[in-house]
């Protein structure tokens, strides 16, 4: 309920955010993650000016190294004067719902640098890799006027990509004991990778991983079978640039050639060739009009999670509703409805 | 998510020189497990770093785990920079091997309830609950 006390404290916050103070930032994100009442006009407040950060995202399983990384390429951006902000994500327990969250161990020399800001997030309940929310929360990052934006997921299995709707350049880190071939053909975490690394790359396995990388990347280029397409199970040329979240990002057929890294986040190994390649990403998003396209693709998700968010409220806040729903429950016991006819009772009324 | 079903978002540090992080890790998976975000930063934080992460993690309360004897510093040392930073409402509490006498020093200054050796993470937790609850009400 955005009363008037709400509106000023919503006012002065933004006023805060906009003047740059820290604490404004990290209140905005926690009024996002939390879904305070009025998040959503402080969040229109902040985020006029659009996107202007380059959002990198680390993704990959648990232990491959990705916060040390990260916390390398911000070394590296700080370097180059460039003001980082970094995000976080870290598991919630399903049992307790609470969550231990620490990225920040691998960061601790980032930490009193005041052009680093670091923010963990926990997942609560979100099963993509990220939490519901992190995807408002780096826009805010963004908008708080850090150049570089590097965000990094819950250490993931095959099937966690929501990276790929809320960064720029999504690299995947993995280590010589994620697998061989096999699994690197499989589907889902090996297709959204911008980059690739092969971290704790000292160890055994390390360029047998990279190679064999490299080898599943030329059969999915087209080389060397008949149906270049055939692997997505469509056409290419089908395959709508809106539809990026569940498909391959434009790689291969629009000239970017992704590289695969080797690195030892212990001892920087690598590091400056990984800063090199995210360099080269970028200057590709903007010449492709690949970041334009991305950018728009988050942009028109984001206004569909709003509308599904608040119809859900809608919905379920609706005295109404919920007592047509209670009726409807009764029916379904004795057998006079199903969920289905009762569902469709509901939408009518809702959608009247 | 109303204002008093918000998680409780809690800093748990090692500030200083001393290595022993048993407790601190005992106290994080204590709180973790009682429903609390738990943001855990490791050894030999200052207390630059430990109030620099509390800002831009925007939690509720500090927890620093002090066996070096030094608490009489870095307690307050804390509390201070906190409130400089304009986080005044931040609970800054914590546990070590402290005489009873420096605990009741301590909290004169600011600093909320400390325990020693012994505590039951219960109660911990309890005391965390009970502040949280109450600092909403205010």
């Amino acid at each position: 309920m955005p009363d008037s006390s709400a509106q000023s404290t919503t006012a002065d916050l933004a006023k805060r955010f906009r003047a740059g103070q820290v604490a404004a930032l990290a209140r905005a994100i926690s009024i996002a993650e939390d879904q305070r009442p009025g998040f959503e006009e402080l969040l229109h407040e902040l985020l006029t000016a659009g996107p202007t950060a380059s959002r990198v995202g680390m993704t990959g399983p648990p232990g491959a190294g990705k916060s040390s990384l990260v916390a390398h390429v911000a070394h590296a951006y700080r370097a180059q004067e460039e003001r980082v902000g970094i995000v976080a994500v870290d598991p919630t327990s399903p049992f307790s719902g609470g969550a231990l969250l620490g990225d920040r161990i691998r960061m601790n020399d980032l930490a009193t640098d005041a052009g680093i800001f670091i923010r963990s997030m926990a997942t609560r309940g979100s099963l993509g890799g990220l939490a519901a929310t992190t995807k408002e929360v780096l826009d805010l990052v963004d908008a708080f006027g850090f150049e570089r934006v590097l965000v990094e997921t819950v250490g993931v299995g095959q099937t966690e990509l929501e990276i790929t709707a809320a960064a720029d350049t999504v690299v995947v880190v993995l280590v010589p004991e994620s697998g061989d071939a096999v699994q690197a053909m499989k589907a889902g975490l090996m297709e959204i990778a911008d980059i690739f690394v092969v971290n704790k790359a000292d160890r055994p396995g390390a360029p047998r991983l990279a190679k064999e990388i490299r080898q599943a990347l030329h059969l999915r280029a087209g080389h060397g079978v008949q149906e270049p397409s055939g692997h997505h199970g469509v056409d290419l040329t089908q395959v709508a640039r809106d539809a990026r979240p569940t498909s391959t990002p434009a790689v291969d057929s629009e000239g970017w050639d992704i590289p695969v890294l080797e690195t030892n986040a212990l001892d920087g190994t690598g590091v400056e060739a990984l800063v090199e390649a995210l360099g080269r990403h970028r200057a590709w998003l903007d010449s492709s009009g690949e970041l334009d396209a991305r950018r728009r693709d988050r942009a028109r998700g984001r206004v569909r999670d709003v509308v599904e968010r608040e119809m859900r409220r809608a919905a379920w806040s609706s005295m109404k509703l919920q007592a047509a729903l209670d009726e409807g429950v009764d029916r379904i016991a004795t057998g006079a409805a199903t969920p289905y006819s009762v569902a469709r009772e509901l939408l009518a009324q809702l959608l009247r | 998510m109303t204002d008093s079903q918000r998680r409780v978002r809690v800093l748990v540090a090692k500030p200083g020189l001393d290595g022993h992080d048993r407790g601190a890790k005992v106290i994080a998976s204590a709180f973790r497990d009682a429903g609390f975000e738990v943001i855990y930063t490791g050894l030999h934080q200052t207390p630059e770093m430990i109030v620099s992460a509390a800002v831009q993690e925007d939690v509720d309360v500090v927890a620093m785990s002090v066996l070096s004897g030094a608490h009489m510093t870095l307690f307050p040392r804390v509390k201070e920079l906190l409130d400089e930073a304009g986080a005044d409402h931040v609970l800054v509490t914590g546990g070590g091997i402290i005489p009873e006498a420096d605990m009741e020093a301590l909290e004169a200054r600011g600093v909320g309830r400390l325990f020693g050796p012994g505590t039951r993470t219960t109660d911990a937790i309890a005391y965390v609950k009970e502040w949280f609850a109450q600092r909403e009400t205010v």
